[in-house]
């Protein structure tokens, strides 16, 4: 046997499992998205019918204010975190890190501890306003539960990102007179932009897809995720909830090659 | 040229030691003068504090209390680096990888906020000055070492700093492009003619280039002076053996004259002294007939090395000595010689050194 025809002998499996567990029902999906009474139209369906519409749009803004504010809240504490050292640290780092475990139904669960009908944040406006703030069981409640698990994954990425800085960079912008800001805008922040890209193309996919939250706070929420789960168990509308599904993942695939695409052009811009 | 910025500032560091956080002491308490326009080398092994003098200069630390640096009198000392106009060079050269080389070289003045015309006519000059032309809209990891060397000289120059400060700006080249360099580099900062303080272990880089070197041990100064000073008359062992190559001789002294075991070598100097260290510089050592001459012995190995050969000579000395001789000389391993050594040669050295 050739070196080569062993190398594609040990290539098989992997062949054979991404044909069976990839292939074949990625090519199921869009057959079936065809299959309604639209045929391939309803994949225009997704974009035309006003509902669908909206709720797409809704998810898309979701999850980029989810990667926004994640990013910029991830990287002010990750940045410190890796550069100072104080009692305790260990102990913050492992906390903020804690969320990783918890699936989205335990997420969804501590929203609406917090800001739910008898959640903290209610409690603590009726007593001082007389008025109940309540917001768990909407896109708000999804928001701050998406932030909550994102935070975690970005911010370990944020501090490996740091910790591999040339401090000699920023101590040669500083010796030529560039301003503590000025460090951040023109040496920190171009830096660590491939590392925003990484991070946040996980954030923002995760609030993109992500179920078990939204599906814990309320079934009306209107993401995407939820709005296949409905048309797919409670409606049955097989051709639909499979068209919504493929138009998601190319959704989701297209804003994270745009993002890419930035990010590497801007690195070639500034040169 | 209009590159020099005037001769650039004078410098004093006055009572200046660095305690790092973990309660070791990088600097003891040092004061040093720099003159306007001149060129200082801090000269000395890794861990004897030469960077952390540099980087009290700079402002990138602050000394311990009481410790005050001094730019032309003014004190400086809770001045951020960002408001001294210093031009620094680093080890690493730490050019901004997301910008092109002209900007690079340009961000310094961009901050200050110069037009864009000015910007551009500065970094043509200083492209001219470093000879990196045709390379001014690369990126940085297109560069070679020896053009990242350049160009990290050139961005800190282009703000027309007061002092330049050069963190063994060198040392990350291969041996023959370093020693084109340091040619280079030399000529450059007699052109500027800034207050340059430039850091090294490189003794033959602190020789070439510093007007004065200091040599640092153990976080303190160990000797300050010319090149010349420094080689020729070390004031101890640790100077004398660090700088270039040096044979030190333990040895009873008699009528001016130490008595070794090959026979009897002139000092000159104190008559005196019952004993003495003495440090004699392997090229000042002659190779003559063993007849005759006060102070013979035998040679081990003759190594060639092309503009002169290497000898070591033992049974002259309580250890063996080593001799730069002329290539011309004619002499085998094995054969008795004699050595010549001028009384002027021999530098006696304080004893606990």
């Amino acid at each position: 046997m050739s070196h080569r025809s062993f190398v594609w002998l040990c290539l098989l499996p992997l062949g054979a499992v991404t044909v069976a567990f990839f292939l074949l029902p990625m090519a199921r999906l869009v057959v079936t998205g065809a299959e309604g009474p639209l045929g391939f139209a309803g994949y225009l369906a997704v974009l035309t019918e006003p509902r669908y519409r909206a709720t797409l749009i809704n998810t898309v803004v979701l999850a980029a204010a989810t990667t926004i504010v994640t990013l910029v809240v991830a990287t002010i504490a990750g940045m410190f975190l890796q550069r100072h050292r104080f009692p305790g640290r260990a102990v913050l780092v492992a906390m903020l890190t804690f969320p990783l475990a918890f699936p989205g139904v335990v997420v969804g669960f501590m929203i609406i501890l917090l800001a739910g009908r008898q959640g903290l944040i209610g409690d603590f406006s009726n007593r001082l306003f007389g008025e109940k703030l309540v917001f768990a069981y909407s896109i708000y409640g999804l928001f701050l539960g998406y932030l909550y698990f994102s935070i975690p994954r970005v911010i370990l990425t944020i501090m490996a990102a740091v910790q591999k800085l040339d401090i000699g960079l920023e101590e040669a912008a500083r010796s030529l007179g560039a301003s503590p800001w000025a460090v951040q805008r023109d040496v920190v922040l171009p830096a660590l932009a491939p590392a925003f890209v990484a991070s946040g193309a996980i954030a923002f996919a995760t609030a993109m897809g992500a179920f078990g939250t939204a599906f814990t706070l309320a079934t009306n929420i209107d993401v995407l995720p939820m709005l296949i789960y409905t048309e797919f168990t409670l409606a049955a509308n097989f051709a639909t909830s499979a068209a919504l599904s493929v138009g998601l993942g190319l959704i989701t695939w297209f804003i994270l090659a745009l993002a890419r695409s930035f990010s590497g052009s801007t690195v070639a811009a500034a040169g | 040229m209009s590159a020099a910025a005037g001769g650039g500032a004078s410098v004093r560091i006055e009572g200046c030691g660095k305690t790092f956080v973990d309660g070791t002491r990088g600097l003891e308490p040092a004061t040093l003068d720099i003159a306007r326009g001149e060129t200082l080398v801090l000269l000395g092994p890794s861990g004897c504090g030469k960077t952390t003098m540099l980087r009290i200069i700079a402002g990138l630390e602050l000394p311990d209390t009481g410790g005050k640096v001094l730019f032309d009198g003014r004190d400086v000392t809770s001045v951020p680096i960002e408001k001294r106009n210093v031009g620094m060079v680093f080890q690493s050269y730490a050019l901004f990888p997301n910008m092109s080389v002209a900007d690079n070289i340009g961000y310094g003045l961009k901050i200050r906020g110069v037009a864009k015309e000015e910007r551009a006519s500065r970094v043509a000059e200083l492209v001219a000055l470093t000879n990196i032309s045709g390379l001014e809209n690369r990126r940085i990891n297109q560069l070679s070492g020896g053009q990242r060397q350049r160009v990290a000289l050139a961005r800190a120059v282009a703000i027309r700093p007061g002092i330049l400060l050069l963190d063994e700006p060198l040392t990350a080249l291969d041996a023959a492009l370093r020693d084109r360099l340091r040619g280079e580099l030399n000529r450059l900062l007699r052109t500027l003619g800034i207050t340059t303080i430039y850091v090294t272990h490189d003794q033959s880089e602190a020789m070439e280039l510093g007007d004065r070197v200091v040599v640092m041990r153990k976080g303190s100064i160990a000797q300050i002076g010319h090149p010349r000073e420094i080689y020729f008359a070390p004031n101890s062992r640790f100077v004398a053996e660090f700088i270039g190559a040096a044979n030190i001789i333990e040895a009873p002294v008699e009528n001016g004259h130490l008595v070794l075991p090959g026979g009897r070598q002139p000092i000159g100097g104190d008559a005196s002294l019952a004993s003495a260290v003495a440090m004699i510089r392997p090229e000042t050592i002659g190779i003559v007939d063993a007849g005759g001459a006060p102070l013979c012995g035998t040679i081990d190995s003759v190594s060639f090395i092309g503009d002169r050969q290497r000898m070591i000579v033992s049974a002259a000395s309580d250890k063996p000595l080593t001799v730069d001789a002329p290539n011309t000389v004619q002499a085998k391993a094995g054969e008795r010689v004699g050595l010549s050594i001028v009384p002027q040669a021999v530098r006696l050295l304080p004893p606990e050194g």
